[in-house]
């Protein structure tokens, strides 16, 4: 039912929503990944420091990035998209096509990634932790060869929803000339009313999530050594 | 058995004190403890009496409040950061809950500290390979840790602890997560241990049971003071604190009859045989000779170290004369008799 140009578009705005996703999640887990550890490390009661000086210092690393993960975290993204414009146009040259997506939607997806991350490393049972530190280990092995280790398979269920979601915002930014699949929505299904471009897109979108989900799981699960059988 | 040797942990009057937002604990008070190379050092207390603190501070995984802890003659509080983490290297820990890497296979739990230390992997895995035979689990070398019984996933971090050669190795309730046959057959392992690499063990625990089996001496903590340390022959068979009493006679008082007993002021003793005296039938003699029959409550032998010692309970009869002529009696046998009235309640 419809021209060759039409699903060629599609197809290569599905490459273009994937691009998008990857890359910024790529991008999100750089900035996010080491700041959940800072905020693990840093906690009350993670593996703290001896110096008074340095329990001083990680209280207050700790409360400003938990301040700065909530905030971002709760401004809505399609606001941030619209006040990280400025800072895209200097990073990226330009305001609107994929690349310019990738800023604000990493920049939105770090913190939220920094919490899951977070979460995920705090479910580390702590005597084994106490163990390694039995063991003579330092913060940094500690780090490395317990936490992210141990937090493998939560860490790999964090990363998909985390893909998940930055897909769905991705989706979002067609709203500002984003590219990739919302914007197929926008403009062809919102400003030209064709409602079956709409619906393949959004349908398009949905079979991406969820085959991101499956693999997600399959994966996290066969990594996971605590699960028999 | 031990000649004089070198003192291989020092405690000197360690205090530690939890500061707690709403409440602080004096979870260790004043303990002072001398720990000999080769001993195998039993710390034994009603639960929350501050073991596991004590423990914790023999690493520095606590730091103590008060006091100093020193090993092998250096005082843990001067070391640095890198320093301390090289004395831990040599002072191996064991837990109630193994605490083993559960996203690693038992052959590279027991690499863990050997990687730590900067070890090549090839010779890690070497290692790691004869410490599972010393453990004898060889079989399980590439199974995951979920895939282990309570007994099995011990030894592994038994070896996992043995990896770097360590000089003492400390056990927080080590056994406590096992039934009695497996708890018996850790033991026996880390009494081989013991006698095999002279590794210096310190095991915690609540059970006076696990102290007979294998430990050389003992302390008993007490709401966070040391009661009593010795020998665990000379704390089994004099205990003289009631805390340690209460240890000793565990479970004699708390079944039933004795308890009764005691609580309507009848006299009860207790006494202890070494194995050159239970040869002769003494308690039926000493029926004989009083003329009076004494009620047996409780009469079961315990092996402390190789040794079996015999203890059982009494019940005198009401007849205040009789009653000291038995006592008499069994004290001309040179047995142990100990009148158990004053630890009630
Ligand atoms: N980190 C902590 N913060 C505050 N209080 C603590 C802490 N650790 C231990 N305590 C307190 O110190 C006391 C001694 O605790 P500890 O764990 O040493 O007892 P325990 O003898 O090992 O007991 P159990 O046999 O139950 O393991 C307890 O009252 C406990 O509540
Ligand atoms: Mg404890």
């Amino acid at each position: 039912m419809w021209d060759n140009a039409t699903i060629m578009m599609l197809v290569k705005e599905t490459g273009t929503t994937l691009f998008i996703t990857l890359t910024s999640t790529v991008f999100a887990y750089v900035l996010g990944l080491p700041m959940g550890i800072l905020l693990v490390v840093t906690a009350k009661d993670g593996l703290r420091p001896n110096a008074a000086v340095y329990k001083i210092l990680n209280a207050v690393v700790y409360k400003v990035l938990d301040v700065l993960v909530n905030v971002v975290r709760s401004v809505p993204f399609l606001i941030l998209l619209m006040l990280l414009i400025p800072f895209t146009r200097l990073v990226v040259g330009k305001s609107y096509g994929p690349a310019a997506t990738i800023v604000p939607l990493t920049i939105a997806a770090a913190p939220f990634i920094a919490r899951l991350v977070e979460s995920s490393l705090l479910e580390v049972d702590k005597g084994v932790i106490e163990a390694a530190q039995s063991m003579g280990a330092g913060r940094a092995a500690i780090v490395w060869k317990v936490l992210l280790a141990e937090a493998r398979p939560s860490l790999i269920v964090g990363a998909t929803i985390a893909l998940g979601t930055i897909l769905g915002y991705s989706a979002m930014a067609g709203v500002v000339g984003g590219g990739g699949l919302g914007d197929v929505a926008i403009r062809y299904g919102y400003y030209r009313y064709q409602a079956d471009i709409m619906i393949v897109t959004v349908v398009l979108l949905v079979i991406m999530v969820q085959i991101l989900q499956v693999i997600g799981t399959k994966l996290s699960k066969k990594l996971d050594k605590r699960i028999t059988g | 058995m031990r000649t004089e040797t070198e003192t291989m942990i020092q405690v000197k009057d360690v205090g530690k004190t939890f500061i707690g937002k709403e409440n602080t604990v004096e979870a260790l008070k004043g303990i002072n403890l001398d720990i000999h190379k080769g001993e195998i050092y039993g710390i034994i207390g009603m639960s929350g009496a501050g073991k596991s603190t004590l423990v914790r501070c023999l690493n520095f995984l606590e730091k103590p409040t008060t006091g100093t802890v020193v090993v092998e003659g250096k005082d843990l509080a001067a070391l640095s950061g890198k320093e301390l983490r090289q004395m831990r290297m040599q002072i191996a820990m064991i837990f109630q809950h193994f605490n083993l890497l559960m996203q690693r296979t038992v052959l590279d739990n027991i690499c863990f500290p050997l990687e730590i230390a900067g070890q090549k992997k090839r010779k890690a895995r070497q290692r790691a390979k004869e410490l599972l035979e010393i453990v004898g689990l060889s079989e399980k070398a590439g199974a995951y840790p979920a895939q282990l019984s309570g007994g099995q996933k011990q030894r592994v971090a038994i070896a996992r602890a043995l990896a770097t050669n360590p000089k003492i190795l400390l056990c927080d309730e080590a056994t406590s997560a096992l039934d009695p046959t497996t708890t018996k057959s850790i033991l026996a392992l880390l009494k081989d241990i013991n006698e095999k690499y002279g590794i210096t063990i310190i095991i915690i625990t609540h059970e006076m049971a696990v102290v007979q089996e294998i430990c050389t001496h003992v302390a008993i903590i007490d709401g966070g003071c040391l009661a009593e340390t010795g020998t665990v022959e000379e704390v089994f068979t004099r205990p003289r604190t009631r805390a340690a009493k209460k240890l000793v006679f565990q479970g004699g008082t708390e079944s039933g009859e004795i308890g009764r007993n005691l609580a309507t002021g009848k006299r009860c003793i207790r006494i202890v045989f070494k194995e050159n005296s239970s040869f002769e039938p003494v308690i039926g003699n000493m029926v004989l000779a009083c003329k009076e029959p004494a009620n047996i409550l409780l009469a079961d032998t315990k092996d402390i170290g190789g040794v079996a010692h015999g203890q059982m309970i009494l019940q005198l009869p009401e007849d205040g004369a009789v009653a000291e002529k038995m006592i008499a009696y069994l004290k001309e046998r040179k047995l142990e008799v100990e009148e158990l009235e004053h630890y009630v309640g």
